[in-house]
């Protein structure tokens, strides 16, 4: 604690205190000043700044909070810190500590600084248990714009809220400020989402009227059935696709909440992204084709296979089956002999043609 | 009253390079201080341009986006994905290279939106465009001996992506510094294709007018004007072509001076940038001239 933030105290008394359990009143030149385990009365200048001092963390802590700052990066930094469930000698034990909270992939820790300020390591959850110069140290918050780009394997990520965030990195001292950046420089408007989730404001707009909003090229998405829309949060939206919680349904109305599982996500999902729009676009168009009937030769274990594939591409599992593990029916290996056996020279599978007409054309549009 | 800037731009699902430039730009234009907060948002990334507004939290935004012309993006989606209801493309009162600026209401954060012009049509851009010239042949003084061909897309979406490149091009001639300046296209006569054909010049220096690089200014443009066989191998600057030497640039929205533009934009606009404009056209000239 320090001067500024006694002298800041006692001045803010004359409008009267409220914060986390410390209150603080001026009645001309006496003042009081109370928390959950004391109450002092008629306080002169001088013992004002005793009292204060006997209980520094409460004083820090409102000196903290009472910073101008917009309601939802204020609720976040809060949340944070468990400023809702716990009372100030509870959380400042904690905060000595360090506390964390997860938030997607990410792991905030906040600590004490000097004089009660926070101080925040954040870094990926993966890497809790890593020492600093293990992890490449960065600064600035706005390069987690920048780490968010690309996965472990340097892919490059389209969905800022996909599973699948790099590792390796740390800030390990922001300021309050500079966390809500870096936060929102990873997952981009979750906490301005999160808060207005909150506080009852979410303005969620379901996929009917999103479809219908889209002109140009997406016009077309709002063909697709609830059948089809339902199919599509299976693909797209699940936690392990997307660490956003959908809340997003097919209309609003009776009928249109969608079955598919909402995940788990501390953030929520107002609208169906870009990327699942795009998608759509392009089940739009397969998805105007009949089915037909198709005669193949497979053995049962070649049928099983198959299946075994499209499981595995699902799953994004294809990098973690190895090299000579012939049990797996996505084994490159056993995929290559598959491909030998049953595809013509025109990689018809069992011989037996598309069509003349299959519907292949546009496909990198964006 | 705090005023924040929101530069707006197309992003891609693909392509990770394509919001670097907007990235590049608008932490130039935080570094000049001229803004309380500068947020980037986009159509293909996030934060999705329905989201940006709510993470500001000024209640004066200027929007400007790093589009090169006015159509199908300025004048629809981004005005309806930011929830300026009031908007009607008279608002701006353009000629489909003038517009300016209009003041809506965006109706789910109820800020005060100043919804600017796009980059691409400001005049500031010429002066980028001759940045752009002079960083690629590595001569500040550029301009004798020298062609300059200024590439669009064309006008398969809208007519008004033309009237960009040809406004440019014609003001540019009028300042007479390049012995002679075309307007080319990807898609339409006269084509970049046979830019040699277009220009008595042996040097011409070609500059697209695009906001970032991708396939078009990375492999189609450099295998249409056949200074690669194969984009994957590179090509030289400058390169000889049918006996003219081409000076090939890339797009010309990676200059740094682009930030002078967007700052032009929101000036224009009513924002209060004091002599931010001063630094990071100094800022912007001096990285790019050494
Ligand atoms: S629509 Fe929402 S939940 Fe689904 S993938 Fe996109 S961001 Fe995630």
């Amino acid at each position: 604690m320090n001067t500024t933030q006694v002298a800041a105290l006692r001045e803010a008394a004359a409008e009267s205190v409220n914060c986390d359990g410390l209150r603080a009143a001026a009645d001309g030149d006496e003042y009081s000043l109370e928390t959950p385990e004391d109450r002092r009365e008629g306080l002169s200048e001088e013992a004002f700044r005793e009292a204060a001092a006997a209980h520094a963390d409460y004083v820090t802590n409102w000196y903290v909070w009472s910073r101008d700052r917009p309601e939802d990066r204020r609720a976040f930094l809060r949340w944070v810190e468990g400023a809702g469930d716990r009372s100030v000698p509870k959380r400042y034990a904690a905060l000595r500590e360090g506390t964390a909270r997860t938030w997607g992939e990410l792991r905030i820790t906040a600590s004490l600084g000097a004089d009660g300020e926070r101080r925040y390591d954040l870094r990926h959850a993966a890497d809790a248990e890593r020492e600093v110069v293990d992890l490449s140290v960065h600064d600035d918050p706005l390069a987690a714009r920048r780490l968010s780009k690309h996965d472990d394997d340097g892919r490059y990520r389209p969905l800022s809220t996909a599973p699948t965030l790099q590792t390796g990195w740390v800030f390990p001292g922001l300021s309050a400020n500079e966390l809500v950046r870096a936060v929102d420089g990873f997952y981009p408007a979750t906490v301005a989402n999160w808060y207005r989730e909150r506080t009852g404001d979410l303005d969620v707009s379901d996929w009917r009227g999103t479809a219908e909003r889209q002109t140009g090229i997406y016009d077309i998405v709002d063909e697709l059935s609830s059948e089809q829309v339902e199919w599509i949060a299976e693909s797209c939206c699940v936690d392990s696709q997307c660490l956003k919680r959908r809340q997003w349904d097919e209309h609003g109305g009776e009928g249109g909440e969608l079955d598919v599982p909402r995940g788990d996500g501390e953030f929520p999902c107002r609208e169906p992204c870009s990327l699942v729009i795009a998608a759509a676009r392009k089940w739009t168009t397969l998805e105007r084709e009949e089915s037909r009937e198709y005669t193949f030769e497979l053995t049962p274990s070649e049928k099983e296979q198959v299946e075994a594939i499209v499981d595995a591409v699902a799953e994004g599992r294809t990098d973690e089956i190895r090299e000579a593990d012939v049990y797996e029916g996505a084994n490159r290996y056993r995929a290559r002999f598959l491909r030998a056996k049953r595809f013509d020279e025109a990689g018809n599978l069992s011989g037996a043609p598309t069509d003349d007409e299959d519907g292949d054309e546009d496909e990198s549009e964006e | 009253m705090s005023q924040a800037l929101v530069i707006v731009a197309h992003g891609s699902h693909l392509n990770p390079g394509s919001s670097t430039p907007t990235y590049d730009h608008a932490d130039r234009i935080r570094a000049s201080g001229a803004f309380d907060e500068v947020r980037e948002a986009f159509w293909k990334e996030e934060p999705s341009f329905r989201e940006a507004l709510r993470t500001v939290a000024a209640d004066e935004v200027f929007v400007v986006p790093l589009f090169v012309s006015e159509g199908y993006f300025t004048e629809q989606v981004i005005p309806r994905e930011l929830r300026l209801d009031e908007w009607n493309v008279a608002a701006w009162d353009s000629d489909g290279t003038s517009a300016s600026h209009a003041t809506l209401e965006a109706e789910d954060v109820g800020k005060t939106v100043h919804y600017c012009g796009p980059v691409g049509t400001h005049d500031a851009m010429a002066d980028v465009l001759v940045q752009r010239a002079e960083s690629i042949t590595d001569d500040p003084d550029v301009g004798e001996g020298f062609g300059l061909a200024v590439v669009g897309h064309g006008t398969e979406r809208n007519e008004n992506s033309a009237k960009a490149i040809h406004y440019h091009a014609d003001r540019l001639r009028e300042r007479d510094r390049f012995e002679e300046v075309r307007a080319l296209f990807m898609d339409e006569d006269p084509e970049v294709d046979d830019v040699e054909e277009f220009f008595e010049s042996d040097d011409v220096i070609v500059v697209p007018l695009f906001i970032a690089d991708g396939f078009h200014t990375q492999e189609d443009i450099p295998e249409d004007m056949g200074i690669t066989d194969d984009y994957r191998t590179g090509y030289d600057v400058p390169a000889e072509v049918g006996g003219t030497r081409i000076w090939y640039a890339g797009a010309v929205g990676t200059e740094p001076l682009m930030a002078d533009v967007i700052l032009e934009r929101t000036a224009d606009a009513g924002a209060d940038v004091g002599e931010a404009i001063d630094r990071v056209r100094a800022d912007a000239t001096g990285a790019a001239g050494d």
